[in-house]
């Protein structure tokens, strides 16, 4: 079986550059949850 | 970090030992660790430093087949060994004369870049202008330099130069290791210029073979160590020598991990704070939030209380006052009434006073006391 | 420097504004000469010596210095420390300044500075901490322009944007600190890929630690003693609620850098013992190493308790200087002095007159445009026509 990645380099520009992507995710995805987790905290104070 | 480290550092001991590994059956591919053989057939020069004669011819051919600027002294010219030199960026290789205690002839090295299998200038170039080629040449891609030379900093073996003298175009330089001519199924310039055959080009696996052979085949002329071989995570130049590899300029110190070992850390850390840090903030913001809450609610309860007291108090105090206020005027009248009374007592008896001062026959001027006069008087006139 | 006061004279010809004009005019005539005969013609950089003053002063301080940013609005923003805020804007706007010259200072390192939004557009490298480095850089860059905005909305009366702003507070913030967190502490990972080149008593797998430990109290020590200078030469631009609240921040600042220095000391110690590098500190680079230490670590952190158990602002300042001096220290250990260090002397970087003068005029830069800055938006004092949260 050929390996994906003959290079330790080559895996690591692999798995970094998915994480990178994963990372721009999470910086939008855990303060959409945090809103959405107390979004009726928010809303019972303007009523 | 710990265990992506841990993992990592596993991952480096199974490349390390790819040899071992390869051997085992595919049941080790379940397993975590990963493997990387590095490119097959990928191919690399044998450096046997002790055929090197110190002639600079591989220098004169580099200089040639890349077109670089005249050398300030010719290649002819001998006496430059006397002075330890490094690449620079109008060389790509040099050779140097070392003088070894305990043996009577120098010993020459050429250096250049060694095309590492693992290299630290790619792993530390943010635009991946460093590439490990396929067929074993670490090529560089000037198109998306920036010129940040970290790739020097990160060098282990201070090959990559720069053109310091260039002010909007310049380039880091380094050996090619001919990659050009490689792909035109030529030798690089430099192995085909060595008289003595101090460079063989090939095969990295078959260059090891050989090397191991050339080793056992006159212990007493080598050491017994391939430079390249494991220095940081294996190099595609390799390295024989006659003499402790310390003594002729070659880092002996390196270790045998590849760049990317000693970033891995960190690099894994990255995507830990990316995540974890806003979890961690946002719970220390909403816990300070709360308090400040719950403070200023109590605050605000406890000014309320403070507030409804108050106003009870007040209410009590004024009901209070009220009452009193009413009493007194209650008792403001009745004084009010007998004082009245009181005055029209005296008045009345002034008048009868008075009246009797002027004679007992004046009449009546209240009923009552006037019949209390009568009778007086028709007591009198019985008498009488 | 003591130019303009509200009583002193208002013309163009301050003693200040003297010194910076020849300075930034030097600067000028610095900026051809590299941008004509290249690095070549101004610094003394060479093959084995690729990072010079420019690196490590500029950009390695440049970023540590200016971490007061993160770090003051952490503590007003996120941890409710409501004393802060008086200092918040200070600190933000210095920061703003900071980064700006460093990527300014960037333009004249690298070779071609055009290309310095490459690793993030068209070729990144994610292997790469100088590729993590750049894109937290870019990306905090951004963060604080936005929270500077405000100050100049302010300024220029644009109410509805500043409140946009506002709203974005908490968002921004720990934004910032996420990204503070990554390039503070890879700044110092940079220097983890080259073991053979650093000296061991600096090199150490906790650099990134080191690195991000120290930024905390690098920043608070920038904000104390950047106030002392603001509070000697920008008093007037002051309100009161400002005048208040610094004499809280100094204090509280003192502390907290004190504590937190004394936990880099630890982590220091531990380091030696990491790698057991203990007999490094009977040699020459070890007496270097100690007074590092100890000289602009452990002495500034004690000053700082006396100052803060004593309330006395004027120890405070004086050790606000040392540990300032000290974060300075180490970087251009780390970055310039003991890097290289088993190279034979005569290979060793010294920065050249021109390289000093580049930096001084780039750190002029950034004096200037404080002053403009203070000195006509509302940073020092607050708005009459805004509401603040004090």
């Amino acid at each position: 079986m050929e390996p994906d990645f003959y290079t330790l380099q080559g895996f690591m520009t692999h798995v970094k550059g998915v994480i990178y992507v994963l990372m721009a995710g999470g910086l939008v995805g855990i303060p959409l949850f945090w809103k959405f987790l107390a979004g009726r905290d928010e809303k019972k104070r303007t009523y | 970090m710990g265990i992506s480290r841990r993992k990592f550092l596993g991952w480096m001991g199974a490349a390390a030992g790819a040899a071992a590994a390869s051997m085992k059956p595919k049941a080790a591919a379940a397993a975590a660790a990963k493997s990387f053989p590095g490119h097959p057939d990928s191919l690399g020069v044998l450096h046997d430093t002790t055929r090197c004669i110190g002639c600079r011819k591989c220098e004169a051919a580099c200089n040639e087949v890349n077109n670089l600027p005249k050398p300030e002294a010719p290649f002819d010219d001998l006496s430059v060994l006397e002075r330890r030199r490094r690449t620079h960026a109008g060389s790509y290789t040099v050779v140097n004369k070392f003088s070894v205690p305990g043996k009577k002839d120098p010993v020459f090295v050429k250096r250049q870049c060694n095309h590492c299998l693992e290299p630290a200038c790619a792993s530390a170039c943010f635009v991946q202008a460093f590439k490990k080629s396929e067929k074993g040449p670490v090529v560089y891609n000037e198109k998306v330099c920036v010129g940040c030379r970290y790739c020097m900093v990160a060098c282990p073996f201070y090959v990559p130069a720069y053109e310091y003298d260039k002010a909007l175009t310049p380039r880091v330089t380094k050996c090619t290791m001919c990659a050009p001519r490689i792909a035109e199924g030529k030798l690089p310039g430099c192995v085909a210029a060595c008289p003595k055959e101090a460079l063989t080009f090939g095969p990295r696996k078959k260059l090891l073979e050989y090397a191991r052979a050339r080793i056992a085949k006159h212990p007493d002329r080598y050491v017994g160590h391939i430079y390249g071989e494991r220095e940081m995570g294996g190099t595609s130049w390799l390295y024989l020598s006659g003499v402790d590899f310390g003594h002729i300029g070659m880092d002996t110190g390196i270790g045998d991990l590849p760049a990317a070992a000693y970033t891995a850390g960190p690099l894994a850390a990255v995507p830990l704070v990316v995540g974890l840090w806003p979890v961690l903030l946002t719970g220390i913001w909403a816990i300070s939030k709360r308090k400040e809450k719950r403070a200023s609610d109590e605050l605000s309860a406890a000014l309320a209380a403070n507030t409804a007291a108050h106003e009870q108090k007040k209410r009590e105090e004024l009901s209070a006052l009220r009452q009193k206020l009413s009493k007194e005027k209650e008792a403001a009248v009745e004084r009010a009434v007998k004082q009245a009374l009181e005055e029209a007592e005296k008045e009345r008896e002034q008048a009868a006073a008075e009246a009797g001062k002027e004679g007992g026959r004046q009449h009546e001027p209240a009923a009552r006391q006037g019949g209390a006069e009568k009778g007086e008087a028709e007591q009198a006139d019985k008498e009488n | 420097m003591a130019g303009e006061h509200p009583t002193g004279q208002r013309g163009l010809f301050t003693p200040f504004n003297v010194v910076a004009g020849i300075i930034l005019l030097a600067g000028g005539v610095l900026t051809v000469m590299r941008f004509t005969g290249g690095l070549a013609a101004v610094t003394a950089l060479d093959d084995n010596n690729p990072w010079g003053l420019w690196i490590g002063f500029d950009l390695l301080c440049g970023v540590a210095l200016a971490a007061g940013g993160y770090v003051t609005s952490a503590g007003a923003y996120i941890f409710g420390l409501k004393r802060f805020h008086a200092a918040v804007r200070p600190a933000i706007l210095t920061a703003f300044l900071g980064y700006a010259l460093v990527v300014l200072a960037l333009h004249y390192d690298v070779g071609r500075p055009w290309r310095l939004p490459y690793p993030i557009f068209v070729s990144p490298g994610p292997t790469s901490l100088l590729f993590e480095v750049g894109l937290c850089v870019f990306l905090y860059l951004t963060v604080l322009f936005i929270e500077v905005t405000p100050a100049a909305f302010e300024w220029l009366k644009l109410t509805r944007l500043r409140a946009l702003v506002v709203k974005l507070t908490l968002v921004l913030t720990i934004f910032g600190v996420v990204l503070s967190t990554l390039h503070q502490s890879s700044l110092g990972a940079l220097f983890l890929i080259a073991p053979g080149k650093l000296h061991p008593l600096w090199y150490s797998g906790y650099l990134p630690v080191f690195f991000f430990v120290s930024s905390i109290f690098a920043g608070m020590s920038m904000v104390i003693f950047e106030g002392t200078l603001a509070h000697k030469y920008l008093h007037h631009k002051m309100d009161e609620a400002h005048k208040a609240g610094t004499l809280n921040v100094v204090l509280s600042f003192g502390k907290a850098a004190a504590f937190v220095m004394a936990g880099y000391f630890y982590i220091k110690i531990i380091g030696l013992a990491a790698d057991d590098n203990w007999h490094y500190l009977a040699t020459g680079w070890g007496l270097w190493y100690l007074l590092e230490l100890f000289g602009f670590v452990a002495f500034p952190a004690f000053l700082y308790a006396l100052g803060v158990r004593e309330k006395n602002v004027r120890t405070i300042r004086v050790a606000s200087l040392f540990a300032v001096l000290g974060v300075v220290l180490n970087r251009l250990n780390v970055s310039v002095i003991a890097f290289n260090w088993h190279l034979p002397l005569s290979q060793w970087y010294v920065p050249s007159i021109y390289e000093v003068g580049t930096s001084v005029f780039i750190v002029t830069l950034g004096i200037v445009a404080y002053k403009f800055a203070a000195t006509h938006m509302p940073i020092l004092h607050g708005h009459p026509d805004f509401e603040y949260e004090h």
